[in-house]
Parts: structure tokens; C-alpha cells; sequence
């Protein structure tokens, strides 16, 4: 019963969508229709249809009613209820109603709450975001339909893929599509905004939360997913340049500089047709993202999402929407006029120094990932892995922080570099002073490590510059947040360079009793022993560190899934402040003389990666929390309101 | 170029892109690594038995002017189990199959072959894997139609199916 109620939602949310264009579509013919009224309402029903059915299928899920063939392809009764609860979109029928309830919801709510834009252009933005639900609304009723019933009902399910049964992956892919969804609403305003020539600071000004908002659970959900491969693969390793990796990577990467040219154009009024393009390219890139990951055409440790059918639908979806998008840029753009002119050296000219890094990078990290898909094509085999993309991309990075050393410290329109001179003697110092220490004490750690700890060190005393001489309380959040972000991004990149230079690694076998040594770590192999868990066995090896008089306890695991039968290895970490301890415990040595293949690696401040990131999301949420509220005190005005 | 033709550029490489991901669903995805070994004579080598009673291999064994299979195989192979049945087929069709055992126990062969059957003359043991990356095999298993004067002719990965038994004679009676 709840089942056939959750499609007939969903088809009800449809004909909603399919209003919502209609009502577009009779405004753009001129002049208001009979239908326009209706626009606004039949997002917010949408919005609200499409809640009812995604938690008629949680709901399901819940009560594992294995008469619904996708409760009963992936979950189990045995299950713990928590990956019950994310089984709901831990596959791809449910992940794609997830999609759409995101989608749906965030129309509902800038219906409901967005006052900053004219009406026309609003209602030309849902008639947009309801075009593209249309979209994913046939690939769900009419391939995926997540409600379809199995009859007779087996009797207890087939599971979920274990290495996604992690608390932290259950989270990961929505986390995602809340980012992807929000530049889909990005490329909304931006498609309605060039429709209804209404390019300029109101339509930044609506646009910005948006972009912030899935900015910051981009950078949420890429930290995790480098945690979660981190610590769940084995490897050791926490960025792979995996194509998968590199599609959630690629929509970051536009939607950073899309950030920063949107506050250009909502302070500034400059930089529109190339915010516009950014905003189209951010969606497009979230698209060939998902597609990327869904269609298996490129190798990837995410093969568990693969499937062709589905990749051509995300395909030709993602070729209309963008296709259509750039064909209104083409025709639109040329009409608008030329923003507010500034000088090279000012805040304008700063960010897009920063537009101009970030799209090199994109631009190299999708040569790099699709080439191998050419090479193919010419009958050659290759994978482009970490050699290429860390050469390409660390230089531009490394110039990409040089400029943001001085950047947030100009002012808007024109600078003069005089006024800075004591700051950039002092970074320059800094860097000068710790490449000459790196180059005499740790010569061997390559130049890439060498130059971004350089950096970093000068980038985390230069994120605070911009609070000084202000009256801290009377900051707006926005700067407090642009700073903790770039201080976040400094704390990364001294992360990513520490642990690439520095981190230590030993690889053996050891029988119980006996012990290795990592740098400095004395590691002892106390015992094996067998444990179980809720639908998995285990060996899991108990090991005693020592280093400096303190000893602490490890158990990694290597564990044997059943139902869907599968190993995995659980790393045992331990953290301390500078650094982490990392082992792997494999299955027996195939000599079989009762010794085990362990792996130890000592990374120094590698758990920094992470904090950075979660710092540069925390700067992105007091942004958006200062724009809110701001916004509910007094709305903001200024000369260019009418543009 | 002025302005307004630059506008479209965006527009061709989302279609220069698409292109290419339509390019990539529809060409059917090879993930199998072929040997490019394959029309050139064997490489020298001499494996010892691979387990009691049955002779070595070397390259030499298998350029006496009789086209046979070299068949790449390990007892700890769950595939190389289920083209056991196919494999005596062929032996029963009067052809001469050579193997190779890799990363193998003595004791190991003997019991796979006790269990599944021996369609094999010669198994040689390759230990290191030495020989079966001189030959630009990357699994197991794998079967090659060698000629008459050592050539490696045909290069067949993954398992022999009942279907491609048929096609394997086939290749050994066009190498007469």
C-alpha cells in the first residue's frame, strides 16, 4: 500500500513539474499566461509530493517489506537499522529519488523564501529547475522506478554492498547530491537570468547562497570521501586521482571559482557573462560527474555504481540541459553589457587570478581524466594516474596560494601594491625562512612537499590579515568566514605536503609476539583472534605500540563479509597530534607458517587534510549563515539594485 | 574570430565532449590485456616439473612441427576448475595440450589433477611468474594455439567455455 502511494506521489510531483515548465514556457511566449500564477504553488506541492514518496520508501526500508523488489535486492533483515535507513539511497533507484527530492524541495524553498529577484525572472528560475526535474522524473517512473513489487516475496533480502555498509559512506553520496542539486539551482538563475536579461548583482545576490550552500557540502563530502577511502581501502593513500574522485573534484573546482566571480558580480557588478559561464559549467561538471561514476566507461574503485543503460539516460540529460543552456549563453551573453571596469592589482583583479588557476586546474584534471577514454578510441590502453595529475596540477595550486597570500587584502576597484609592502617582505620571509630550514634538514622530501609546507606556513598567517583593524564584532560573518576557509586550506595543504614528504612505511609478516619498527613506533603483534560482528566475520589483530615510554592498542581487521560475500580491511588508526599511526592487518602469509602480512605506516599531521577541509566548509557556513542573517536584518541595497 | 562566434565555443566542447562519452558507451568496453606475443615465436625458457611423475616444460618441447595448446593454469584457480571438462575434450579430440603452472605447490597439482583429470603432457612450474609475463599473459587462465614451428598463434583469456571448443580446433587444424 505504501508503495503504490509513493509512486502515485511521485507521478503527482511530475504533472507538478511538468505545470511548472508549462507555466514557464506561456511566460517566455510573452507576457503573463493563465498559468504563471500557478508556478510558484506547483513548486511547493512538488516539493512536498516528492517528501511523501522518498519517505514512503525509507519507510519501506524500515520495515524491510521484501515484497518491493528494491528493498529486496538491497537490504537484509539482519541489517543494522542504520543501514537500513541508507539503504533508501545506498542504490541507484533510490539515489536518483533522492535527487529529485533535493531537486524538488530546493524549488519549494526558493518559491517560498527568495524575494531578492523580480518575479519574472523567479518564475522563469522554477519553470528551469522544474525542466530539469522533468528529466529525472521519466528516468525514474519510466526505468527506475524505485516502488516496483516482487512477487512472491523472498524471504530475506540480498544486502548492500559491504565496503558501503561505513556510517561515514552511508552519508557520503547525499552529501554529494546536495551539492550537485544546489548548482543545478545555480544553473536555474543563470539560464532564467540570461532569458529575462537580468544579469547583475540582484540575480548574484540570489544566486550566492546557493553556491555556497553546495560548495560547502562539495567540500564536506570530498573530505569524507578521502577519509572513508583512507581508512576503509587499505591503501594507505587518501587521494588516488581516481576518475571517481576526480568527477566529485572537477564540480568543486567550478563551483570554488563560481563563489568567488559571483561575489564580483553581486558587490561589483563585473565579471557577468563569466560567472554566467561558470555557473552552467559548475552544473554541467556535477552531470558528467554522476554520469562518469554511473556509467563505468572509465575504470574506477566505484564500479559498484556501474551500470550503461542508466549512464546513457544520465547522458543525453546532462547533453540536453547543457547543450540547450550554452546554446541560450551563445545567443544571450553577446547582449550583455560590459560590467564595472577595475585595475589588474585589486580585489577584483585578486579573484580572478583565482578564477583563472581553478579553471586551469579543472581544465587539466578533465584532460587527465577523460584521455585514457581517447586513447581507447585510437586503440591504445593507458591509465593516467597520480604522476600526471600531481605534476600538472601542484604547480598551478602553488601559484594558485601565492595569490591568495595577497589577494583578500586588496581593495576593491584599484590597489596599490605599496601598501602591502611590509606584508609581503614578511611572507616572503616566512617562506623563504622555512624552504632554507626544509632544504638543510629534510633535503630528500622533493620540491612540490617543500614549496606547499612554505606556502602554507606563510597562507596560514596571511588568511588573518584581513581581520586587522577591524573592529572584531563588528566583522561581518562573511569575512569571518573567508578567513577561517583560507586558513582551513593552509592547514590542508601543510596536511597533504607533510604527508607526502614525511610519511614512513613497512611492509612484513610477523607472528604473534613479534614486532616491527615504523619510524620511532615500536610495533608488537600480540595476538590474532577471530571476532564477529552483525553480518560479517573478522580476524582482527591486537597490536601494542610503543614509542617514547607510552604504548597504545591497535586492532585492525580484515573482514569477511557474507551476503553479498566480500572482503574488506578496517585500518586501525591511531591519532596523535602530529601525526597518525596507520596499520593494516591482511590474512595469513601464504607460506603458512603462522604469520601474518602487516602493514604500518607512520604519516605525519595527516589528519590536518581533514581538519582543512572541514575548516574551509565551516568558513563556507558562517558565510552563509552571515549572508542569512544580514539578509533578515535589513535587505541589501546598493546602486547597482536596479541593474 | 570576433566576439560573438567565441560565444559558441562552451557549446562545442560540451559536443566534443558528449561525443566522446557517447563514443565510450557504445564501443563495447575490452578490459582484457592481450599478449603482444601473439604471432612471434616463444620465448626460451625451462620450467621445472610441476609436480611428480609428469615432465618439465621448455619452449623447445613445443616446436616438434605439431601445432598444440598451451594452456596457463594453477590449482588454486576456481576458473581454471571449471575448464577442466573442456580441456579434456580436446585431449579427446587427439589434441596436445602443454601447461603451465603458476605460483603452484607440488602437492597442490597432484591433487588438482587427481580431482579434475589430466589432459595435460607437460606442466612446467613457473614459480615467479617469470614465463607467463615473458609470454604477456596476465592471468590465469589462458590458452594459447602454438604452430608447428613454436609460433604463438592465438592468445584465448579467461576460460575455455564449451562454446569455444569448436573454435579452438578449428585454429589448430588451420595451423597444420
Amino acid at each position: 500500500m505504501m508503495a503504490e502511494a509513493g509512486l502515485a506521489a511521485l507521478w503527482l510531483a511530475a504533472a507538478m513539474a511538468l505545470l511548472q515548465f508549462a507555466g514557464g514556457l506561456t511566460l517566455m511566449r510573452g507576457g503573463a499566461g493563465q498559468l504563471t500564477p500557478l508556478i510558484k504553488p506547483a513548486a511547493i506541492v512538488q516539493g512536498a509530493l516528492c517528501i511523501f514518496s522518498f519517505f514512503a520508501l525509507m519507510y519501506l526500508f524500515t520495515i524491510t517489506d521484501l515484497s518491493v523488489l528494491l528493498v529486496a535486492s538491497n537490504s537484509h533483515i539482519d541489517k543494522p537499522m542504520i543501514f537500513k535507513l541508507a539503504g533508501t539511497w545506498g542504490n541507484h533507484e533510490g539515489s536518483m529519488l533522492l535527487w529529485v527530492t533535493i531537486l524538488s524541495v530546493s524549488g519549494a524553498a526558493i518559491a517560498l523564501i527568495e524575494k531578492r529577484i523580480d518575479t519574472r525572472t523567479l518564475q522563469v528560475t522554477l519553470a528551469v529547475q522544474a525542466f530539469i526535474a522533468l528529466g529525472f522524473f521519466a528516468f525514474l517512473l519510466f526505468s527506475s522506478n524505485p516502488f516496483e513489487r516482487l512477487l512472491p516475496a523472498p524471504a530475506q533480502g540480498a544486502g548492500l554492498n559491504p565496503l558501503l555498509q561505513d556510517i561515514g559512506l552511508a552519508f557520503h553520496p547525499p552529501t554529494l547530491y546536495f551539492g550537485y542539486v544546489g548548482l543545478s539551482v545555480a544553473f536555474s538563475f543563470a539560464v532564467a537570468a540570461m532569458l529575462t536579461r537580468q544579469i547583475g548583482p540582484a540575480f548574484a545576490r540570489a544566486m550566492r547562497p546557493w553556491v555556497l550552500g553546495a560548495w560547502i557540502f562539495l567540500t564536506l563530502g570530498i573530505t569524507a570521501g578521502s577519509y572513508w577511502a583512507y581508512y576503509e581501502l587499505g591503501w594507505g593513500g587518501w587521494w588516488f586521482w581516481d576518475p571517481v574522485e576526480n568527477a566529485s573534484l572537477m564540480p568543486w573546482l567550478a563551483a570554488t571559482a563560481l563563489l568567488h566571480s559571483v561575489s564580483v558580480l553581486a558587490t561589483r557588478n563585473a565579471l557577468r557573462a563569466w560567472t554566467v559561464m561558470l555557473a552552467l559549467v559548475a552544473f554541467a561538471m556535477s552531470m558528467a560527474g554522476t554520469f562518469l561514476v554511473r556509467s563505468g566507461i572509465l575504470t574506477s574503485v566505484h564500479a559498484f555504481a556501474v551500470d550503461p543503460k542508466r549512464g546513457s539516460f544520465i547522458l543525453a540529460l546532462m547533453l540536453i540541459y547543457t547543450s540547450l543552456a550554452f546554446v541560450i549563453f551563445a545567443l544571450r551573453i553577446g547582449t550583455v553589457k560590459q560590467g564595472e571596469p577595475f585595475q589588474l592589482l585589486s580585489r577584483e583583479g585578486g579573484i580572478v587570478a583565482n578564477n583563472i588557476f581553478l579553471s586551469v586546474i579543472l581544465a587539466v584534471v578533465l584532460i587527465g581524466t577523460l584521455y585514457p577514454l581517447a586513447a581507447e578510441a585510437m586503440g591504445d590502453k593507458i591509465s593516467v594516474g597520480p604522476p600526471y595529475f600531481n605534476k600538472t596540477t601542484a604547480p598551478i595550486a602553488l601559484l594558485l596560494m601565492l595569490a591568495l597570500l595577497l589577494g583578500p587584502m586588496l581593495r576593491w576597484r584599484r590597489d596599490d601594491i605599496k601598501r602591502h609592502k611590509y606584508w609581503l617582505v614578511g611572507f616572503f620571509a616566512i617562506i623563504l625562512w622555512s624552504g632554507v630550514a626544509l632544504w638543510k634538514y629534510a633535503p630528500n622530501i622533493g620540491i612540490f612537499p617543500m614549496l606547499g609546507l612554505a606556502f602554507a606556513l606563510a597562507l596560514a598567517v596571511a588568511a588573518w590579515v584581513p581581520l586587522k583593524g577591524r573592529k572584531l564584532l563588528r566583522t561581518p560573518l562573511p569575512v569571518f568566514g573567508m578567513v577561517i576557509a583560507h586558513f582551513g586550506l593552509a592547514v590542508s595543504v601543510f596536511g597533504m605536503a607533510s604527508e607526502s614528504g614525511f610519511s614512513k612505511e613497512t611492509l612484513t609478516a610477523l607472528a604473534p609476539g613479534e614486532s616491527a619498527k615504523v619510524a620511532g613506533w615500536q610495533v608488537k603483534l600480540v595476538d590474532v583472534n577471530p571476532v564477529v560482528g552483525d553480518n560479517w566475520v573478522a580476524i582482527e589483530g591486537e597490536m601494542r605500540a610503543r614509542t617514547g615510554g607510552k604504548s597504545f592498542v591497535l586492532r585492525p581487521q580484515s573482514r569477511q563479509f557474507f551476503q553479498p560475500e566480500m572482503q574488506t580491511s578496517e585500518a586501525a588508526l591511531l591519532t596523535r597530534w602530529n601525526g597518525q599511526l596507520y596499520a593494516v592487518i591482511a590474512q595469513p602469509d601464504e607460506n603458512g607458517d603462522g604469520r601474518w602480512q602487516v602493514r604500518l605506516w607512520w604519516k605525519p599531521f595527516v589528519s590536518f587534510i581533514w581538519l582543512g577541509g572541514v575548516l574551509v566548509a565551516l568558513g563556507g557556513l558562517i558565510a552563509l549563515l552571515g549572508r542569512m542573517f544580514r539578509r533578515a536584518k535589513k535587505p541589501a541595497k546598493n546602486r547597482w539594485s536596479e541593474a | 574570430m570576433n566576439r560573438s562566434m567565441l560565444l559558441w565555443i562552451p557549446l562545442a566542447v560540451v559536443a566534443f565532449i558528449g561525443g566522446w562519452f557517447i563514443y565510450g558507451l557504445a564501443v563495447p568496453k575490452d578490459d582484457m590485456l592481450h599478449s603482444a606475443m601473439v604471432g612471434k615465436v616463444l620465448p626460451v625458457f625451462t620450467l621445472p616439473p610441476a609436480t611428480a611423475g609428469i615432465e618439465g616444460l621448455s619452449n623447445l618441447n613445443m616446436a616438434d612441427g605439431k601445432p598444440r595448446l598451451l594452456n596457463i593454469f594453477a590449482s588454486w584457480c576456481i576458473p581454471c576448475k571449471a575448464e577442466a571438462p573442456q580441456l579434456e575434450a580436446l585431449k579427446e579430440a587427439g589434441v596436445e595440450i602443454d601447461a603451465i603452472a603458476i605460483r603452484d605447490k607440488p602437492e597442490d597439482v597432484a591433487a588438482f589433477l587427481q580431482e579434475f583429470g589430466n589432459p595435460f603432457r607437460r606442466i612446467g612450474s613457473d614459480s615467479e611468474m617469470a614465463v607467463q609475463l615473458k609470454l604477456g599473459s596476465s592471468g590465469v587462465p589462458e590458452t594459447y594455439v602454438i604452430g608447428g614451428d613454436g609460433t604463438i598463434l592465438y592468445q584465448h583469456i579467461g576460460d575455455i567455455r564449451a562454446e569455444h571448443v569448436p573454435m579452438l580446433l578449428d585454429k589448430l587444424r588451420s595451423a597444420q
